[in-house]
Protein backbone atom coordinates (compact mmCIF):
# COMPACT_ATOMS: atom_id res chain seq x y z
CA UNK A 1 0.00 0.00 0.00
CA UNK A 2 2.74 2.44 0.91
CA UNK A 3 4.57 1.70 -2.32
CA UNK A 4 1.41 2.51 -4.26
CA UNK A 5 1.04 5.70 -2.30
CA UNK A 6 4.60 6.61 -3.16
CA UNK A 7 3.77 6.27 -6.83
CA UNK A 8 0.73 8.45 -6.21
CA UNK A 9 2.86 11.16 -4.62
CA UNK A 10 5.36 10.96 -7.43
CA UNK A 11 2.65 11.36 -10.05
CA UNK A 12 1.07 14.17 -8.07
CA UNK A 13 4.44 15.90 -7.88
CA UNK A 14 4.98 15.56 -11.65
CA UNK A 15 1.50 16.87 -12.39
CA UNK A 16 1.88 19.85 -10.12
CA UNK A 17 5.23 20.60 -11.73
CA UNK A 18 3.93 20.44 -15.26
CA UNK A 19 0.94 22.58 -14.37
CA UNK A 20 2.58 25.15 -12.16
CA UNK A 21 5.92 25.73 -13.89
CA UNK A 22 4.44 27.58 -16.92
CA UNK A 23 2.35 29.70 -14.58
CA UNK A 24 5.40 30.47 -12.44
CA UNK A 25 7.36 31.30 -15.59
CA UNK A 26 4.77 33.98 -16.35
CA UNK A 27 4.41 35.39 -12.85
CA UNK A 28 8.14 35.41 -12.05
CA UNK A 29 9.07 36.55 -15.56
CA UNK A 30 7.01 39.65 -14.90
CA UNK A 31 9.43 40.50 -12.10
CA UNK A 32 12.49 40.30 -14.38
CA UNK A 33 13.78 42.54 -17.11
CA UNK A 34 13.70 41.49 -20.74
CA UNK A 35 17.51 41.51 -20.68
CA UNK A 36 17.51 39.05 -17.77
CA UNK A 37 15.02 36.81 -19.60
CA UNK A 38 16.99 36.86 -22.82
CA UNK A 39 20.28 36.01 -21.16
CA UNK A 40 18.82 33.23 -19.01
CA UNK A 41 15.30 32.21 -20.06
CA UNK A 42 14.74 29.81 -17.17
CA UNK A 43 16.31 31.92 -14.44
CA UNK A 44 14.81 33.54 -11.37
CA UNK A 45 14.31 37.28 -10.90
CA UNK A 46 17.62 38.73 -9.78
CA UNK A 47 17.10 41.43 -8.78
CA UNK A 48 13.32 41.66 -8.45
CA UNK A 49 11.91 44.34 -10.73
CA UNK A 50 8.52 45.87 -10.06
CA UNK A 51 8.48 48.17 -13.07
CA UNK A 52 6.67 45.82 -15.47
CA UNK A 53 3.75 45.19 -13.16
CA UNK A 54 3.64 48.81 -12.12
CA UNK A 55 3.58 50.00 -15.73
CA UNK A 56 0.86 47.56 -16.79
CA UNK A 57 -1.30 48.24 -13.73
CA UNK A 58 -0.70 51.97 -14.15
CA UNK A 59 -1.78 52.16 -17.78
CA UNK A 60 -5.45 52.56 -18.65
CA UNK A 61 -5.26 49.80 -21.30
CA UNK A 62 -5.38 46.90 -18.88
CA UNK A 63 -8.25 48.32 -16.83
CA UNK A 64 -10.27 49.15 -19.91
CA UNK A 65 -9.93 45.57 -21.16
CA UNK A 66 -10.94 44.31 -17.74
CA UNK A 67 -13.96 46.60 -17.68
CA UNK A 68 -15.08 45.60 -21.17
CA UNK A 69 -14.77 41.90 -20.33
CA UNK A 70 -16.67 42.35 -17.07
CA UNK A 71 -19.48 44.34 -18.67
CA UNK A 72 -19.98 41.81 -21.45
CA UNK A 73 -19.76 38.82 -19.11
CA UNK A 74 -22.29 40.33 -16.69
CA UNK A 75 -24.80 41.08 -19.46
CA UNK A 76 -24.34 37.66 -21.05
CA UNK A 77 -24.64 35.83 -17.72
CA UNK A 78 -27.72 37.77 -16.63
CA UNK A 79 -29.47 37.19 -19.94
CA UNK A 80 -28.64 33.49 -20.06
CA UNK A 81 -29.59 32.80 -16.46
CA UNK A 82 -32.81 34.84 -16.43
CA UNK A 83 -34.14 33.53 -19.75
CA UNK A 84 -32.74 30.05 -19.13
CA UNK A 85 -34.37 29.66 -15.72
CA UNK A 86 -37.72 30.85 -17.09
CA UNK A 87 -37.52 28.31 -19.90
CA UNK A 88 -36.32 25.57 -17.54
CA UNK A 89 -39.28 26.31 -15.25
CA UNK A 90 -41.72 25.98 -18.16
CA UNK A 91 -40.04 22.79 -19.32
CA UNK A 92 -39.93 21.18 -15.88
CA UNK A 93 -43.10 22.17 -14.00
CA UNK A 94 -45.72 22.37 -16.78
CA UNK A 95 -47.18 19.57 -18.85
CA UNK A 96 -47.92 20.46 -22.45
CA UNK A 97 -47.67 19.00 -25.88
CA UNK A 98 -44.32 19.60 -27.54
CA UNK A 99 -42.49 19.99 -24.24
CA UNK A 100 -39.87 17.36 -25.03
CA UNK A 101 -39.56 18.79 -28.53
CA UNK A 102 -38.62 22.20 -27.15
CA UNK A 103 -36.19 20.61 -24.73
CA UNK A 104 -34.52 18.63 -27.52
CA UNK A 105 -34.22 21.80 -29.58
CA UNK A 106 -32.24 23.41 -26.78
CA UNK A 107 -30.11 20.32 -26.11
CA UNK A 108 -29.18 20.31 -29.80
CA UNK A 109 -27.16 23.37 -28.92
CA UNK A 110 -24.92 21.13 -26.79
CA UNK A 111 -24.39 18.59 -29.52
CA UNK A 112 -22.79 20.75 -32.14
CA UNK A 113 -20.16 23.41 -31.76
CA UNK A 114 -21.61 26.87 -31.61
CA UNK A 115 -18.32 28.42 -32.59
CA UNK A 116 -19.16 27.27 -36.10
CA UNK A 117 -21.94 29.81 -36.32
CA UNK A 118 -19.65 32.80 -35.81
CA UNK A 119 -19.05 33.78 -39.42
CA UNK A 120 -22.74 33.90 -40.37
CA UNK A 121 -23.37 35.41 -36.96
CA UNK A 122 -20.98 38.20 -37.86
CA UNK A 123 -22.98 39.00 -41.00
CA UNK A 124 -26.19 38.84 -39.00
CA UNK A 125 -24.82 41.23 -36.35
CA UNK A 126 -23.73 43.62 -39.09
CA UNK A 127 -27.28 43.53 -40.39
CA UNK A 128 -28.55 44.35 -36.88
CA UNK A 129 -25.99 47.16 -36.48
CA UNK A 130 -24.43 45.48 -33.46
CA UNK A 131 -20.81 45.53 -34.61
CA UNK A 132 -18.44 47.45 -32.29
CA UNK A 133 -21.16 47.13 -29.63
CA UNK A 134 -20.76 45.15 -26.38
CA UNK A 135 -24.29 43.83 -26.90
CA UNK A 136 -23.18 42.34 -30.20
CA UNK A 137 -20.94 40.01 -28.21
CA UNK A 138 -22.99 39.63 -25.02
CA UNK A 139 -26.30 38.65 -26.65
CA UNK A 140 -24.90 35.82 -28.82
CA UNK A 141 -22.85 34.59 -25.87
CA UNK A 142 -26.01 34.40 -23.82
CA UNK A 143 -27.65 32.43 -26.64
CA UNK A 144 -24.65 30.08 -26.70
CA UNK A 145 -24.97 29.51 -22.94
CA UNK A 146 -28.70 28.80 -22.97
CA UNK A 147 -28.46 25.06 -23.75
CA UNK A 148 -26.13 24.29 -20.83
CA UNK A 149 -28.19 26.49 -18.53
CA UNK A 150 -31.43 24.72 -19.39
CA UNK A 151 -29.92 21.23 -19.35
CA UNK A 152 -28.59 21.78 -15.82
CA UNK A 153 -31.58 23.67 -14.41
CA UNK A 154 -34.40 21.51 -15.74
CA UNK A 155 -33.63 18.31 -13.82
CA UNK A 156 -32.85 20.35 -10.74
CA UNK A 157 -36.21 22.13 -10.82
CA UNK A 158 -37.93 18.90 -11.72
CA UNK A 159 -36.59 17.23 -8.58
CA UNK A 160 -38.16 19.76 -6.23
CA UNK A 161 -41.11 17.94 -4.62
CA UNK A 162 -44.58 18.51 -6.02
CA UNK A 163 -45.96 18.82 -2.47
CA UNK A 164 -44.24 22.18 -2.17
CA UNK A 165 -45.96 23.41 -5.29
CA UNK A 166 -49.35 22.04 -4.21
CA UNK A 167 -49.01 23.68 -0.82
CA UNK A 168 -48.10 27.02 -2.40
CA UNK A 169 -51.03 26.86 -4.82
CA UNK A 170 -53.43 25.90 -1.99
CA UNK A 171 -52.23 28.91 -0.06
CA UNK A 172 -53.38 31.01 -2.97
CA UNK A 173 -50.06 31.62 -4.72
CA UNK A 174 -50.14 31.77 -8.50
CA UNK A 175 -47.90 29.37 -10.38
CA UNK A 176 -45.56 32.21 -11.30
CA UNK A 177 -45.53 33.26 -7.66
CA UNK A 178 -44.40 29.75 -6.76
CA UNK A 179 -41.62 30.08 -9.35
CA UNK A 180 -40.42 33.40 -8.03
CA UNK A 181 -40.79 32.92 -4.26
CA UNK A 182 -40.10 29.24 -3.77
CA UNK A 183 -38.58 27.48 -6.75
CA UNK A 184 -35.90 30.02 -7.61
CA UNK A 185 -34.58 30.36 -4.04
CA UNK A 186 -34.51 26.57 -3.73
CA UNK A 187 -32.60 26.28 -7.01
CA UNK A 188 -29.79 28.51 -5.82
CA UNK A 189 -26.99 25.94 -6.00
CA UNK A 190 -27.85 25.12 -9.60
CA UNK A 191 -28.28 28.80 -10.43
CA UNK A 192 -24.80 29.49 -9.11
CA UNK A 193 -23.39 26.68 -11.23
CA UNK A 194 -24.96 27.89 -14.45
CA UNK A 195 -23.97 31.48 -13.69
CA UNK A 196 -20.35 30.48 -13.23
CA UNK A 197 -20.38 28.49 -16.46
CA UNK A 198 -21.99 31.31 -18.45
CA UNK A 199 -19.62 33.87 -16.94
CA UNK A 200 -16.49 31.86 -17.65
CA UNK A 201 -17.66 31.05 -21.19
CA UNK A 202 -18.11 34.73 -21.89
CA UNK A 203 -14.92 35.76 -20.10
CA UNK A 204 -12.76 33.41 -22.18
CA UNK A 205 -14.51 33.81 -25.52
CA UNK A 206 -12.13 34.88 -28.26
CA UNK A 207 -13.49 34.30 -31.76
CA UNK A 208 -16.68 36.34 -31.59
CA UNK A 209 -15.13 39.48 -30.06
CA UNK A 210 -12.31 39.12 -32.58
CA UNK A 211 -14.81 39.42 -35.42
CA UNK A 212 -17.14 41.99 -33.84
CA UNK A 213 -14.56 44.46 -32.53
CA UNK A 214 -12.13 46.30 -34.74
CA UNK A 215 -11.63 49.25 -32.47
CA UNK A 216 -9.15 48.22 -29.76
CA UNK A 217 -10.91 50.39 -27.15
CA UNK A 218 -13.74 47.83 -27.28
CA UNK A 219 -11.47 44.80 -26.89
CA UNK A 220 -12.00 42.19 -24.19
CA UNK A 221 -9.19 40.70 -22.10
CA UNK A 222 -8.41 37.65 -24.32
CA UNK A 223 -8.16 39.90 -27.38
CA UNK A 224 -6.12 42.39 -25.40
CA UNK A 225 -3.59 39.80 -24.20
CA UNK A 226 -3.03 38.55 -27.73
CA UNK A 227 -2.78 42.12 -29.04
CA UNK A 228 -0.38 43.19 -26.31
CA UNK A 229 1.85 40.23 -27.07
CA UNK A 230 1.99 40.97 -30.79
CA UNK A 231 2.61 44.67 -30.19
CA UNK A 232 5.42 44.18 -27.65
CA UNK A 233 7.36 41.26 -29.13
CA UNK A 234 10.62 42.91 -28.07
CA UNK A 235 9.55 43.39 -24.46
CA UNK A 236 8.97 39.87 -23.16
CA UNK A 237 9.01 40.89 -19.50
CA UNK A 238 6.19 43.36 -19.95
CA UNK A 239 4.13 40.84 -21.91
CA UNK A 240 4.61 38.37 -19.07
CA UNK A 241 3.51 40.94 -16.47
CA UNK A 242 0.48 41.77 -18.58
CA UNK A 243 -0.40 38.09 -19.01
CA UNK A 244 0.10 37.39 -15.30
CA UNK A 245 -2.26 40.19 -14.30
CA UNK A 246 -4.83 39.04 -16.83
CA UNK A 247 -4.83 35.52 -15.32
CA UNK A 248 -5.75 36.78 -11.87
CA UNK A 249 -9.51 37.37 -12.37
CA UNK A 250 -10.19 33.93 -13.86
CA UNK A 251 -8.11 32.11 -11.24
CA UNK A 252 -9.62 34.05 -8.33
CA UNK A 253 -13.09 33.50 -9.64
CA UNK A 254 -12.40 29.80 -10.01
CA UNK A 255 -11.08 29.47 -6.45
CA UNK A 256 -14.13 31.27 -5.08
CA UNK A 257 -16.69 29.40 -7.16
CA UNK A 258 -15.20 25.90 -7.10
CA UNK A 259 -16.93 24.59 -3.95
CA UNK A 260 -20.34 25.92 -4.84
CA UNK A 261 -20.09 24.59 -8.38
CA UNK A 262 -19.66 21.01 -7.24
CA UNK A 263 -22.78 21.28 -5.06
CA UNK A 264 -24.86 22.51 -7.98
CA UNK A 265 -23.64 19.77 -10.28
CA UNK A 266 -24.30 17.03 -7.73
CA UNK A 267 -27.87 18.26 -7.36
CA UNK A 268 -28.48 18.21 -11.07
CA UNK A 269 -27.08 14.71 -11.45
CA UNK A 270 -29.34 13.35 -8.72
CA UNK A 271 -32.36 14.94 -10.39
CA UNK B 1 -65.15 35.09 -13.96
CA UNK B 2 -68.77 35.12 -15.02
CA UNK B 3 -67.75 36.87 -18.19
CA UNK B 4 -65.58 33.94 -19.08
CA UNK B 5 -68.53 31.60 -18.71
CA UNK B 6 -70.99 33.66 -20.73
CA UNK B 7 -68.62 34.29 -23.59
CA UNK B 8 -67.99 30.59 -23.96
CA UNK B 9 -69.55 29.44 -27.24
CA UNK B 10 -72.52 27.24 -26.28
CA UNK B 11 -71.55 24.60 -28.81
CA UNK B 12 -68.05 24.12 -27.45
CA UNK B 13 -67.73 20.61 -26.11
CA UNK B 14 -66.73 20.51 -22.48
CA UNK B 15 -65.92 16.92 -21.68
CA UNK B 16 -65.94 15.33 -18.24
CA UNK B 17 -66.71 18.28 -16.00
CA UNK B 18 -69.25 20.60 -17.54
CA UNK B 19 -69.85 22.56 -14.33
CA UNK B 20 -66.23 23.55 -13.91
CA UNK B 21 -65.71 24.12 -17.62
CA UNK B 22 -65.46 27.88 -17.40
CA UNK B 23 -62.77 28.05 -14.77
CA UNK B 24 -60.85 25.20 -16.31
CA UNK B 25 -60.96 26.93 -19.64
CA UNK B 26 -59.86 30.15 -18.09
CA UNK B 27 -57.00 28.47 -16.28
CA UNK B 28 -55.98 26.70 -19.46
CA UNK B 29 -55.74 30.01 -21.32
CA UNK B 30 -53.84 31.35 -18.41
CA UNK B 31 -51.45 28.41 -18.50
CA UNK B 32 -50.89 28.98 -22.21
CA UNK B 33 -50.13 32.62 -21.55
CA UNK B 34 -47.70 31.74 -18.79
CA UNK B 35 -45.96 29.22 -20.99
CA UNK B 36 -45.65 31.73 -23.81
CA UNK B 37 -44.30 34.31 -21.39
CA UNK B 38 -41.74 31.88 -19.97
CA UNK B 39 -40.57 30.18 -23.14
CA UNK B 40 -40.69 32.85 -25.84
CA UNK B 41 -37.72 34.99 -24.74
CA UNK B 42 -35.35 32.01 -24.58
CA UNK B 43 -36.63 30.66 -27.88
CA UNK B 44 -36.23 34.01 -29.61
CA UNK B 45 -32.70 34.41 -28.28
CA UNK B 46 -31.70 30.87 -29.22
CA UNK B 47 -33.31 30.94 -32.66
CA UNK B 48 -32.17 34.47 -33.43
CA UNK B 49 -28.51 34.01 -32.59
CA UNK B 50 -27.87 30.30 -33.05
CA UNK B 51 -30.34 28.70 -35.45
CA UNK B 52 -30.93 31.54 -37.90
CA UNK B 53 -27.25 32.31 -38.51
CA UNK B 54 -26.63 28.67 -39.39
CA UNK B 55 -29.58 28.73 -41.80
CA UNK B 56 -28.40 32.01 -43.29
CA UNK B 57 -24.93 30.54 -43.81
CA UNK B 58 -26.42 27.71 -45.83
CA UNK B 59 -28.09 30.30 -48.06
CA UNK B 60 -25.00 32.51 -48.51
CA UNK B 61 -22.90 29.46 -49.27
CA UNK B 62 -24.61 29.10 -52.65
CA UNK B 63 -23.36 32.50 -53.82
CA UNK B 64 -20.07 34.05 -54.68
CA UNK B 65 -20.19 37.08 -52.43
CA UNK B 66 -17.70 39.47 -50.87
CA UNK B 67 -20.04 40.47 -48.04
CA UNK B 68 -21.18 43.73 -49.60
CA UNK B 69 -23.92 44.56 -52.07
CA UNK B 70 -26.67 42.26 -53.26
CA UNK B 71 -26.42 38.51 -53.51
CA UNK B 72 -26.53 38.12 -57.26
CA UNK B 73 -23.79 35.73 -58.30
CA UNK B 74 -25.45 32.36 -57.75
CA UNK B 75 -22.88 29.57 -58.05
CA UNK B 76 -24.79 26.57 -56.71
CA UNK B 77 -22.52 24.10 -54.95
CA UNK B 78 -19.35 25.45 -56.56
CA UNK B 79 -18.09 26.85 -53.22
CA UNK B 80 -18.38 23.41 -51.66
CA UNK B 81 -16.58 21.78 -54.57
CA UNK B 82 -13.81 24.38 -54.42
CA UNK B 83 -13.36 24.01 -50.66
CA UNK B 84 -13.39 20.22 -50.59
CA UNK B 85 -11.06 19.89 -53.57
CA UNK B 86 -8.59 22.44 -52.23
CA UNK B 87 -5.41 21.01 -50.77
CA UNK B 88 -5.26 23.47 -47.88
CA UNK B 89 -8.75 22.65 -46.67
CA UNK B 90 -8.16 18.92 -47.05
CA UNK B 91 -5.04 19.42 -44.97
CA UNK B 92 -7.06 21.35 -42.40
CA UNK B 93 -9.57 18.51 -42.05
CA UNK B 94 -6.62 16.15 -41.65
CA UNK B 95 -5.10 18.32 -38.90
CA UNK B 96 -8.39 18.40 -37.00
CA UNK B 97 -8.63 14.62 -37.25
CA UNK B 98 -5.02 14.14 -36.09
CA UNK B 99 -5.69 16.30 -33.03
CA UNK B 100 -8.93 14.42 -32.31
CA UNK B 101 -7.29 11.01 -32.58
CA UNK B 102 -4.19 12.05 -30.61
CA UNK B 103 -6.44 13.42 -27.86
CA UNK B 104 -8.16 10.08 -27.45
CA UNK B 105 -5.00 8.02 -27.73
CA UNK B 106 -2.81 10.18 -25.48
CA UNK B 107 -5.00 12.31 -23.23
CA UNK B 108 -7.56 9.68 -22.30
CA UNK B 109 -5.14 7.08 -20.86
CA UNK B 110 -3.20 9.90 -19.21
CA UNK B 111 -6.34 11.36 -17.63
CA UNK B 112 -7.52 7.96 -16.43
CA UNK B 113 -4.20 7.09 -14.81
CA UNK B 114 -3.86 10.51 -13.23
CA UNK B 115 -7.42 10.37 -11.93
CA UNK B 116 -6.81 6.94 -10.42
CA UNK B 117 -3.59 8.08 -8.80
CA UNK B 118 -5.18 11.23 -7.46
CA UNK B 119 -8.13 9.22 -6.20
CA UNK B 120 -5.84 7.59 -3.61
CA UNK B 121 -6.03 8.92 -0.13
CA UNK B 122 -3.00 11.14 -0.34
CA UNK B 123 -2.40 14.32 1.52
CA UNK B 124 -3.28 17.62 -0.15
CA UNK B 125 -5.74 15.99 -2.53
CA UNK B 126 -8.08 18.97 -2.66
CA UNK B 127 -5.18 21.28 -3.42
CA UNK B 128 -3.95 18.92 -6.13
CA UNK B 129 -7.31 18.91 -7.82
CA UNK B 130 -7.41 22.68 -7.89
CA UNK B 131 -3.90 22.87 -9.32
CA UNK B 132 -4.67 20.33 -12.04
CA UNK B 133 -7.79 22.22 -12.98
CA UNK B 134 -6.17 25.67 -13.06
CA UNK B 135 -5.03 25.68 -16.74
CA UNK B 136 -8.54 24.75 -17.80
CA UNK B 137 -9.84 27.96 -16.25
CA UNK B 138 -7.47 30.16 -18.24
CA UNK B 139 -8.64 31.29 -21.65
CA UNK B 140 -7.09 29.72 -24.73
CA UNK B 141 -5.80 33.19 -25.57
CA UNK B 142 -3.78 33.44 -22.35
CA UNK B 143 -2.60 29.84 -22.77
CA UNK B 144 -1.48 30.62 -26.30
CA UNK B 145 0.51 33.68 -25.24
CA UNK B 146 2.18 31.82 -22.36
CA UNK B 147 3.34 28.97 -24.57
CA UNK B 148 4.23 31.23 -27.46
CA UNK B 149 6.73 32.90 -25.16
CA UNK B 150 8.00 29.69 -23.59
CA UNK B 151 8.54 28.05 -26.97
CA UNK B 152 10.60 30.86 -28.51
CA UNK B 153 13.80 29.50 -30.07
CA UNK B 154 16.38 29.48 -27.27
CA UNK B 155 13.61 30.33 -24.81
CA UNK B 156 12.39 28.76 -21.60
CA UNK B 157 11.55 25.27 -22.89
CA UNK B 158 14.75 24.97 -24.86
CA UNK B 159 16.93 26.06 -22.00
CA UNK B 160 15.19 23.70 -19.57
CA UNK B 161 15.69 20.81 -21.98
CA UNK B 162 19.36 21.70 -22.38
CA UNK B 163 19.67 22.12 -18.64
CA UNK B 164 18.52 18.56 -17.93
CA UNK B 165 20.68 17.10 -20.69
CA UNK B 166 17.95 16.63 -23.25
CA UNK B 167 19.25 19.31 -25.59
CA UNK B 168 18.89 16.88 -28.48
CA UNK B 169 15.11 17.21 -28.21
CA UNK B 170 15.16 20.93 -28.93
CA UNK B 171 13.13 21.77 -32.02
CA UNK B 172 11.91 24.78 -33.90
CA UNK B 173 8.67 24.13 -32.07
CA UNK B 174 6.43 26.51 -33.95
CA UNK B 175 8.44 27.14 -37.10
CA UNK B 176 9.03 23.60 -38.33
CA UNK B 177 6.07 22.47 -40.47
CA UNK B 178 6.57 18.83 -39.52
CA UNK B 179 6.57 19.59 -35.77
CA UNK B 180 4.14 22.46 -35.29
CA UNK B 181 0.93 20.42 -35.09
CA UNK B 182 2.36 18.18 -32.38
CA UNK B 183 3.63 21.18 -30.45
CA UNK B 184 0.12 22.60 -30.52
CA UNK B 185 -1.21 19.24 -29.37
CA UNK B 186 1.10 19.33 -26.34
CA UNK B 187 -0.19 22.79 -25.43
CA UNK B 188 -3.79 21.60 -25.84
CA UNK B 189 -2.99 18.66 -23.58
CA UNK B 190 -1.54 20.98 -20.94
CA UNK B 191 -4.67 23.10 -20.98
CA UNK B 192 -7.33 20.41 -21.11
CA UNK B 193 -5.90 17.45 -19.20
CA UNK B 194 -7.27 18.86 -15.93
CA UNK B 195 -10.78 18.81 -17.28
CA UNK B 196 -10.52 15.09 -18.05
CA UNK B 197 -8.96 14.35 -14.67
CA UNK B 198 -11.68 16.20 -12.76
CA UNK B 199 -14.39 14.54 -14.81
CA UNK B 200 -12.96 11.07 -14.25
CA UNK B 201 -12.34 11.73 -10.57
CA UNK B 202 -16.02 12.53 -10.24
CA UNK B 203 -16.77 9.29 -12.10
CA UNK B 204 -14.48 7.33 -9.77
CA UNK B 205 -16.35 8.63 -6.73
CA UNK B 206 -19.37 6.85 -8.18
CA UNK B 207 -17.63 3.46 -8.08
CA UNK B 208 -18.74 1.77 -4.83
CA UNK B 209 -15.73 0.60 -2.79
CA UNK B 210 -17.63 -2.63 -2.02
CA UNK B 211 -17.19 -3.68 -5.64
CA UNK B 212 -13.41 -3.35 -5.47
CA UNK B 213 -13.35 -5.18 -2.17
CA UNK B 214 -15.52 -7.97 -3.54
CA UNK B 215 -13.24 -8.33 -6.56
CA UNK B 216 -10.18 -8.40 -4.31
CA UNK B 217 -11.79 -11.07 -2.11
CA UNK B 218 -12.42 -13.15 -5.21
CA UNK B 219 -8.71 -13.04 -5.89
CA UNK B 220 -8.60 -10.40 -8.61
CA UNK B 221 -5.32 -8.54 -8.97
CA UNK B 222 -5.24 -4.74 -8.81
CA UNK B 223 -4.93 -4.60 -12.58
CA UNK B 224 -7.83 -7.03 -13.09
CA UNK B 225 -10.02 -5.04 -10.74
CA UNK B 226 -9.20 -1.86 -12.62
CA UNK B 227 -9.69 -3.43 -16.02
CA UNK B 228 -12.89 -5.38 -15.36
CA UNK B 229 -14.61 -3.48 -12.56
CA UNK B 230 -13.55 0.16 -12.49
CA UNK B 231 -13.12 0.92 -16.20
CA UNK B 232 -16.53 -0.44 -17.24
CA UNK B 233 -18.16 1.62 -14.50
CA UNK B 234 -16.32 4.70 -15.77
CA UNK B 235 -17.82 3.99 -19.21
CA UNK B 236 -20.39 6.79 -19.26
CA UNK B 237 -17.85 9.36 -18.08
CA UNK B 238 -15.29 8.23 -20.64
CA UNK B 239 -17.83 8.30 -23.44
CA UNK B 240 -18.92 11.82 -22.62
CA UNK B 241 -15.28 12.95 -22.36
CA UNK B 242 -14.54 11.49 -25.80
CA UNK B 243 -17.54 13.30 -27.21
CA UNK B 244 -16.54 16.68 -25.80
CA UNK B 245 -12.92 16.14 -26.77
CA UNK B 246 -13.69 15.32 -30.42
CA UNK B 247 -16.12 18.20 -30.78
CA UNK B 248 -13.50 20.50 -29.23
CA UNK B 249 -10.79 19.18 -31.56
CA UNK B 250 -12.98 19.73 -34.61
CA UNK B 251 -13.55 23.40 -33.83
CA UNK B 252 -10.07 24.23 -32.59
CA UNK B 253 -9.36 27.89 -33.28
CA UNK B 254 -8.18 30.37 -30.60
CA UNK B 255 -4.94 28.63 -29.69
CA UNK B 256 -3.87 28.04 -33.29
CA UNK B 257 -4.84 31.51 -34.46
CA UNK B 258 -2.75 33.23 -31.80
CA UNK B 259 0.23 30.88 -31.85
CA UNK B 260 0.71 30.20 -35.57
CA UNK B 261 -2.15 31.70 -37.64
CA UNK B 262 -2.31 28.23 -39.21
CA UNK B 263 1.29 28.39 -40.41
CA UNK B 264 4.03 27.85 -41.24
CA UNK B 265 2.99 26.98 -44.80
CA UNK B 266 -0.50 25.91 -43.64
CA UNK B 267 1.03 23.13 -41.55
CA UNK B 268 -1.28 23.87 -38.63
CA UNK B 269 -4.36 25.19 -40.43
CA UNK B 270 -7.60 23.91 -38.91
CA UNK B 271 -11.07 24.07 -40.42
CA UNK B 272 -11.96 27.00 -38.19
CA UNK B 273 -8.80 29.02 -38.94
CA UNK B 274 -9.36 28.33 -42.64
CA UNK B 275 -12.91 29.58 -42.27
CA UNK B 276 -11.90 32.82 -40.57
CA UNK B 277 -8.96 33.33 -42.90
CA UNK B 278 -11.09 33.10 -46.03
CA UNK B 279 -14.45 34.38 -44.83
CA UNK B 280 -13.21 37.25 -42.78
CA UNK B 281 -9.70 38.21 -43.80
CA UNK B 282 -10.23 37.78 -47.53
CA UNK B 283 -13.89 38.80 -47.68
CA UNK B 284 -14.94 35.56 -49.37
CA UNK B 285 -18.19 35.39 -47.46
CA UNK B 286 -19.96 32.97 -49.76
CA UNK B 287 -16.98 30.63 -49.75
CA UNK B 288 -16.46 31.05 -45.99
CA UNK B 289 -20.12 30.24 -45.38
CA UNK B 290 -19.71 27.03 -47.37
CA UNK B 291 -16.75 26.12 -45.16
CA UNK B 292 -18.85 26.90 -42.08
CA UNK B 293 -21.61 24.63 -43.34
CA UNK B 294 -19.13 21.82 -44.03
CA UNK B 295 -17.65 22.17 -40.54
CA UNK B 296 -21.15 22.23 -39.11
CA UNK B 297 -22.19 19.10 -41.01
CA UNK B 298 -19.06 17.21 -39.95
CA UNK B 299 -19.66 18.07 -36.28
CA UNK B 300 -23.35 17.40 -36.51
CA UNK B 301 -22.88 14.03 -38.20
CA UNK B 302 -20.36 13.05 -35.59
CA UNK B 303 -22.67 14.17 -32.78
CA UNK B 304 -25.60 12.30 -34.27
CA UNK B 305 -23.71 9.06 -34.89
CA UNK B 306 -21.97 9.20 -31.54
CA UNK B 307 -25.24 9.90 -29.82
CA UNK B 308 -26.85 7.00 -31.64
CA UNK B 309 -24.15 4.40 -31.14
CA UNK B 310 -22.11 5.37 -28.12
CA UNK B 311 -24.07 7.57 -25.76
CA UNK B 312 -27.67 6.30 -25.99
CA UNK B 313 -28.67 5.56 -22.41
CA UNK B 314 -26.18 7.61 -20.51
CA UNK B 315 -26.70 11.04 -22.05
CA UNK B 316 -29.11 12.36 -19.45
CA UNK B 317 -27.09 11.87 -16.30
CA UNK B 318 -23.68 12.25 -17.85
CA UNK B 319 -24.31 15.40 -19.86
CA UNK B 320 -25.74 17.26 -16.93
CA UNK B 321 -22.87 16.12 -14.79
CA UNK B 322 -20.29 17.38 -17.22
CA UNK B 323 -20.99 20.94 -18.06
Amino acid sequence: MSRRNAIGYLAAFAVVGMTVVPLLFVVLGGFRTTAQINSSPAGLPAPFVWDNYAEVAGSPVFWRLLGNSALIAVIATTLAVVLGSMAAFALSRYRFRGREGFYTLFTLGLLFPLGVATLPLYLWLRELNLLENPLGVAIPEAAFSLPVTIVILRPFMHAIPNELEDAALLDGAAKLGFFWRILLPLSRPALITVSVLAFVTSWNFYLLPLLVFNDSTNFTLPLGVAMFQSEHTQDTAKVLAFTALSMIPALTFFVLAERRMVGGLTGSVKG
Amino acid sequence: MSAAITTRPPTAPVPHAPAAGGTRRRSRTRTRLELALLLTPALVLFAGFVLIPIGVAAYYSLYSWNGFGPLSDFVGFQNYVDALSGEVFQGAIGHNLIIAVLSIVVQLPLSISLAMLLNRKIRGRTFLRMVVFAPYVLSEAVTAVIWLLMLQPGGFVDSILRGIGLGGLVQLWLADPSIVLYTLFLVITWKYIGFGVILLLAGLQGVPPELREAAALDGASAWQTTRHVVLPLLGPTIRIWVFLSVIGSLQLFDLVWIMTLGGPANASTTMATYLVDHGFKRYEFGFGSAVAVILFIICFLFALLYQRFALRRDTDGALTGVR
